[in-house]
Formats: structure tokens, C-alpha cells, sequence
């Protein structure tokens, strides 16, 4: 393979932008959120907007750490869901596609009711599985419907992107279908299957939200989504407002992790994860 | 080693004691109908090393592919000596598994054979010594320069030690300066293994320079058009390639190339 080198100015430019961009990525989200805190700060203080319609920075801090201890309990039941169903999505997901990657007949039974699965909104099913399943099961089962799909999606793609003469070398040794698929196809399936994940630990939580703001009006459980629903009813908006910020902590959180899992797993081969220089 | 006494035709067609590969109208039709190959009569002594020699899309690569059996004929028989289990493949690309180190690609082979471990190893770090990789054994392919790549592939090929070794325009993608001394390398190692190669190349120069008979085949579908047998002073080194015995050769071949291509 050849690599054109880039001119000498060009190179040294981008070297420049290179270095710089690594402090540009942190300083600036940092200075934009810096930024929206204050003016929402200030237009709370000028038009002394009342806490019940929009409360201040300061206050939903406040309010942050005086609920502390049922934010936390809050967050760790959404976590525990999250987590089961992020997990049960990655089973399934990955096991499914394997089992249509050994079988076109399955595939062409299932996929499109995986597909129905997937296109039908989940906020609409909640109710109905939290009719017929005990109210853990039914978060638990939605937050894996809405997660399980990547998942599926990314590693049929992964395990139908292998390369054809590494096929046919695995096929002249001899390989059995098991090596195959251990030495080949899960292999050159992986960085497919990490960007699955990536997708998959968003939308479990989401699907976790869904379904305790769904099961939530039935007056049950304590996650951090019922917790909203619930201090909307009683117009207590600045623990709303800490109830969400811990949300999207929590989800960048879950995309950190699951991206760092993928550097760390790609590191030494994958385009994805080398630097523009190697 | 002697040369094995020269048969009158040397693409006889029956398979014969001392044949490495002996193909019998062999054709090969593609799904849309498209005639790809032959009839192909095509026989390889053992030890020998033959060039595959033809213009792109005549069916060389697959006839290489119809003797690894990674590709079944439409029609004919192929006997290979040994069974598919003795021979080693090196693709056009170096066709490594980017994910594993330069010495799990080598080990593959091996692997898939349920070796034992430590089996594995010995035959590994002999087949990268043998292509001077042995320091790179833990690099990765994305690591190494298209030429060591080539040297990976060609390692991976020679750790089962196979009798037969199939390669397809293996050097093509490579520069002129890497292509040669892989030239050499694998000269050196036919000499010193003296494996039979079937080696397939678009090039005059390589097949002449490398082979001691280059069959020159006819654009798709691809037939054996002309066979020259290339008698020089082994060992063969640079000085053969820029000798007057080689361009001689070169004029030949290239003249029977042409031919073989203007044949409607």
C-alpha cells in the first residue's frame, strides 16, 4: 500500500491543528456550558422568575445535594434496569445474528418482526407489557427492545463484511465452521459490533426512562424517570431539573465507558481507533 | 537436484507418477454463462516451478483457484499429489487477519489443524526466520511495509511445509525494488525447499526471470497457448536478469504473449 506523504507546509499546518485540537475538544464544550449556566443565571435573577416555572442554576444545585439520598437511590434502580437491559440486548442481539448468520431460513422468518420490534415506538407498548408482566420485568424487557436492535443490525453487517480471500484461506485449511466463526467472523465483526454497543447503552436508558414513566402513573418504583414524573405532579421543578441532569449525566457516562471499552479493544488494528499519523 | 527427464509433451493429460498437478479438461463457466476458462490440459512435474502467464481476465487466477480447490471446475477433472492438504496459497493481497499479530496469521494454518501448542511454535518461528521476519513476530500487519506483509503471507503459505505452493500474482501490487528481492527470496527458497510453484503473473519479465517453464495462456476463455522451457545456469541471481540470455528469453515469451492474445 502506498501512503502519499503530504507536502511539507500542509503537514506541518496540520501538525499545528493536531496539537491544538485535543485542548480545543475540552475548553470548548466546558466554555459553552460555562456560558448557558450564566445566562440562564441571569435571566432567572432579572425577570425573577419563579422557582416553580424555572429555577435557577444554584438552586437546582442546592436541590442536587438536599436529595441526594433519594436522587441516589433514584439513579441506581435506573442504572440496575439500564444495565439488565443493555445486557439482555447484547446477548440477544449478538446471538441472533449469529444464528442468521449460520441460517438464511431463520433470517428471512425473523428479521421482520425484529424490524416491527424496532419501528414501533416503545412508549406505546409500555402499557401493554406493563399489563402482563410483573413491573421490573416489563422496564427491564423495554429498555432491551429499544437497545437490542443495533446490536442485531451492527453484527449482521460485521459478520457479512469479511474479507472473501481470508474466507477462502480459512476454507483451504480446512476450517471447521466453529473456527471460522471464533478466528474469523467474530473477529472481523468486532469493531461493527462495539459501534452496536455504542448505540445500544443510549437507548437502554432511554428505554429505561420510558418504560418508569410509563409504569410510573401506576404509582410503583423509584427510578430517577418516576422521580421526574413525580415532582412534576407536585410542581417540584427544581428536583425535575436535578432528576434530568443526573439523566444526561448518566448517559454520557454510559457512551464514555462503552467508547473507551472500543478504543481500548481496537487499539492495536482498527482504523477506527489509530491516530491520523500511523 | 536433477531436472526430471523431459516428457515428450509436458502438458500430457493423464495423471502420472510424478505430477504435483495434472488437470484434464478442465472448463470453467460462470452463472451468467460466460466461459472463463478452458478446456484446460495442463500437468506439473513435482519440484518444478511453472509460470501462469497471461493477459488480466484470462482465467489464470482461476485455474489457481480450481487447483487449491477454493473453486470447483464446470467441467474436467484435477488431480493434485498429496490432496488439498499439501498445498500453500499466497494471494494477490497479503489476505492477513488485521486483528492478529504477524505471528498468530502465520500460526493460523496450524491452528485450524488442531496442532499442539508447542508444535505450533517451532514451525512458526522457523517459517518467519525462513522469510526474515523473525524479530516482527509480534507487529501487527497495519505495522509493516507492503513488502513484509507479502513475506507474512508467504510464511503463513510455508508453515504446514507444503509440497505445492499456489501463488497469484503474489508480488503485483508491490515496487519494483521490493518485487525483486522477493524475486530472489523466493528463488532461494525454491532452491533450498524445492517445493513445486505455480505461479500466476501478468508480467514476462517475472515469469521468465523466476520460472523454468512459463505457459502462456490465451485471452477468456483461458487455454495454454505456448509453453517455453527457460534452461539457464542455476543458481539464478541478478546477473541473469540483466544477461542477453534473459532479454532473449523476455523477446520470446513476450512475442508468444502476443500471439497468444491476437488469437480471436
Amino acid at each position: 500500500m502506498t501512503v502519499s506523504a503530504p507536502s511539507a507546509p500542509a503537514g506541518r499546518e496540520a501538525s499545528e491543528r493536531d496539537r491544538r485540537a485535543p485542548v480545543a475538544r475540552v475548553l470548548l464544550p466546558v466554555a459553552v456550558l460555562g456560558a448557558g449556566v450564566l445566562v440562564w443565571h441571569v435571566i432567572v435573577q432579572v425577570y425573577a422568575i419563579p422557582p416553580y416555572v424555572l429555577p435557577g442554576p444554584m438552586l437546582v444545585a442546592t436541590t442536587l445535594v438536599r436529595d441526594w439520598p433519594i436522587l441516589w437511590q433514584s439513579l441506581l434502580t435506573t442504572l440496575l434496569t439500564t444495565a439488565e437491559g443493555f445486557a439482555a440486548a447484547v446477548v440477544g442481539g449478538i446471538a441472533l445474528a449469529l444464528l442468521f448468520n449460520q441460517s438464511k431460513w431463520l433470517e428471512h422468518a425473523l428479521l421482520p418482526y425484529a424490524i416491527i420490534l424496532q419501528v414501533t415506538p416503545v412508549i406505546a407498548i409500555a402499557p401493554l407489557l406493563l399489563i402482563y408482566l410483573p413491573q421490573q420485568t416489563a422496564v427491564v424487557v423495554c429498555a432491551w427492545i429499544v437497545a437490542f436492535f443495533p446490536v442485531l443490525s451492527n453484527t449482521t453487517l460485521g459478520l457479512n463484511s469479511v474479507d472473501r480471500n481470508l474466507e477462502g484461506m480459512f476454507r483451504l485449511y480446512g476450517a471447521s465452521r466453529l473456527q471460522t466463526l471464533r478466528h474469523l467472523k467474530l473477529p472481523a465483526a468486532l469493531p461493527y459490533i462495539l459501534g452496536g454497543l455504542r448505540i445500544a447503552g443510549g437507548l437502554s436508558l432511554i428505554g429505561a426512562v420510558v418504560a418508569e414513566i410509563a409504569a410510573g402513573s401506576a404509582g410503583a418504583g423509584s427510578g430517577l424517570a418516576y422521580r421526574i414524573a413525580e415532582s412534576g405532579y407536585r410542581l417540584n421543578i427544581p428536583r425535575m431539573f436535578a432528576a434530568l441532569l443526573l439523566l444526561s449525566v448518566a448517559g454520557i457516562v454510559i457512551y464514555m465507558c462503552l467508547a473507551a471499552v472500543s478504543y481500548l479493544m481496537l487499539r492495536r488494528w482498527h482504523e477506527s481507533a489509530l491516530g491520523k499519523d500511523n | 537436484m536433477i531436472e526430471p527427464a523431459t516428457a515428450p509433451s509436458e502438458s500430457g493429460t493423464s495423471p502420472r507418477v510424478g505430477d504435483a498437478v495434472s488437470m484434464k479438461g478442465v472448463t470453467k463457466r460462470y452463472d451468467g454463462g460466460v466461459a472463463a476458462l478452458g478446456p484446460l490440459d495442463f500437468n506439473v512435474r513435482k519440484g518444478d516451478f511453472v509460470s501462469l502467464l497471461g493477459p488480466s481476465g484470462c482465467g489464470k487466477s482461476t485455474a489457481l483457484r480450481i487447483i487449491a480447490g477454493l473453486s470447483a471446475p464446470t467441467s474436467g477433472t484435477v488431480h493434485v499429489a498429496g490432496g488439498g492438504r499439501s498445498i500453500g496459497f499466497v494471494f494477490q493481497e497479503p489476505t492477513l487477519m488485521p486483528w492478529a499479530s504477524v505471528r498468530d496469521n502465520v500460526a493460523l494454518p496450524l491452528k485450524l489443524a488442531r496442532r499442539s501448542r508447542s508444535d505450533i511454535e517451532g514451525h512458526v518461528e522457523s517459517a518467519l526466520a525462513r522469510v526474515g521476519l523473525a524479530e516482527f513476530a509480534a507487529a501487527y500487519p497495519r505495522e509493516l511495509s507492503g513488502g513484509m506483509r507479502m513475506r507474512v503471507s508467504l510464511a503463513r503459505a510455508l508453515v504446514t511445509d507444503p509440497d505445492i505452493l499456489l501463488m497469484d500474482e503474489p508480488f503485483a501490487a508491490l515496487d519494483e525494488i521490493t518485487r525483486f528481492r522477493l524475486n530472489n527470496d523466493l528463488l532461494a527458497l525454491w532452491r533450498d525447499l524445492r517445493k513445486t510453484v505455480i505461479f500466476v503473473t501478468h508480467s514476462v519479465f517475472e515469469s521468465v526471470y523466476l520460472s523454468r517453464r512459463v505457459v502462456v495462456m490465451t485471452p477468456r476463455p483461458g487455454r495454454i497457448s505456448a509453453e517455453h522451457r527457460i534452461d539457464t545456469v542455476e543458481p539464478r541471481d541478478e546477473d541473469f536478469r540483466t544477461s542477453a540470455e534473459y532479454a532473449a528469453y523476455c523477446r520470446e515469451v513476450s512475442a508468444a504473449l502476443s500471439r497468444a492474445a491476437a488469437r480471436p
